[in-house]
């Protein structure tokens, strides 16, 4: 766990971010109808989604850590994962909501990705209404985890699955095609990735800081 | 350093005061080029810089918390 503490990553996650925000808003995108200028938003609304994936993935491989070993650490890590994610969620889900109201007319049309979004959303706030309900540390630790567990690919199925099988507004479901089809021209891609890979590490970042502030808590909590 | 970055925030902060002038007058520097939108570009990198200064200290902070331990 030495990763967490260094600081090579997070100048690499900064300046990666940083490149994207005159790359992406400065460099030529091709011209499509109804989208125009908005199809800018593919840098920073999309690696929301990605970054909010990343600490989804790692709060996942913590929870059956904690299962097969049992520390309490593992328990700590995979919860502030979560938090984190939860914020990157929540502008995944903003974002969203902005774009939609000016390509597709409302900020919330009943769209299939939007509405099994605002579910996938509810299910990982029930893991920490589920964590808060139970007092008991190791059972807490151990319902949670399992939970958890299930709730991610229930989550990626409602948000990345499901919607594709419908019609849907959004990119790549239903017939309609995703960016990458025909229009992420390698213009597009140097500023695409860079904001995917930067923002994954930012929001890996938070959680690493929140999950430090956890650990000195919690060995404050144990002294008392 | 807390004191240094103040400054430095103060001596920005005149700036905006230099940027209100005559709008008749149409000044040809580069934030006011194609539809001003480097004024946005600019404004977006000063707060994500900030946040990631800010996310850093944050960091340094909690890492002399934990050799504090």
């Amino acid at each position: 766990m030495k990763f967490i503490y260094q600081t090579w990553w997070k100048v690499v996650a900064v300046l990666l971010v940083f490149s994207t925000l005159i790359t992406g808003l400065l460099l030529p995108v091709p011209t499509l109808p109804i989208l125009h200028e908005t199809i800018r938003n593919l840098y920073f609304h999309v690696p929301m989604w990605m970054g909010m994936l990343t600490v989804f993935v790692v709060s996942v491989y913590f929870s059956i850590m904690y299962l097969r070993t049992g520390d309490e650490k593992h328990d700590l890590a995979a919860v502030e994962c979560v938090n984190t994610g939860l914020l990157f969620y929540s502008f995944g889900l903003l974002t969203g909501m902005l774009w939609a109201k000016y390509t597709w007319g409302e900020f919330w049309s009943g769209d299939p990705k939007q509405n099994s979004a605002a579910i996938a959303f509810l299910l990982y706030c029930a893991y920490l209404v589920l964590r808060n309900s139970i007092d008991e540390e190791q059972k807490r630790a151990k319902i949670s985890a399992i939970y958890n567990i299930f709730a991610f690919p229930i989550m990626i199925v409602l948000i990345f699955i499901l919607p594709r099988m419908t019609d849907s507004l959004h990119p790549g479901s239903g017939g309609n095609p995703a960016f990458g089809r025909y229009d992420l021209d390698n213009g597009m891609k140097i500023a695409f990735y860079p904001a995917m890979l930067g923002w994954s590490f930012i929001a890996l970042w938070i959680a690493t800081i929140r999950y430090r502030i956890r650990l000195i808590e919690n060995k404050r909590n144990a002294i008392n | 350093m807390k004191k240094l970055s103040f400054l430095l925030l103060l001596l920005l902060s005149c700036t905006a005061v230099f940027a209100q002038g005559d709008p008749s007058v149409e000044m040809d520097d580069a934030l006011r080029s194609s539809g001003k939108i480097y004024v946005v570009v600019t404004t977006i990198c000063i707060i994500f810089v900030g946040l990631a200064i800010y996310l850093f200290s944050i960091d340094r902070r909690l890492k002399k918390i934990e050799k504090g331990k």
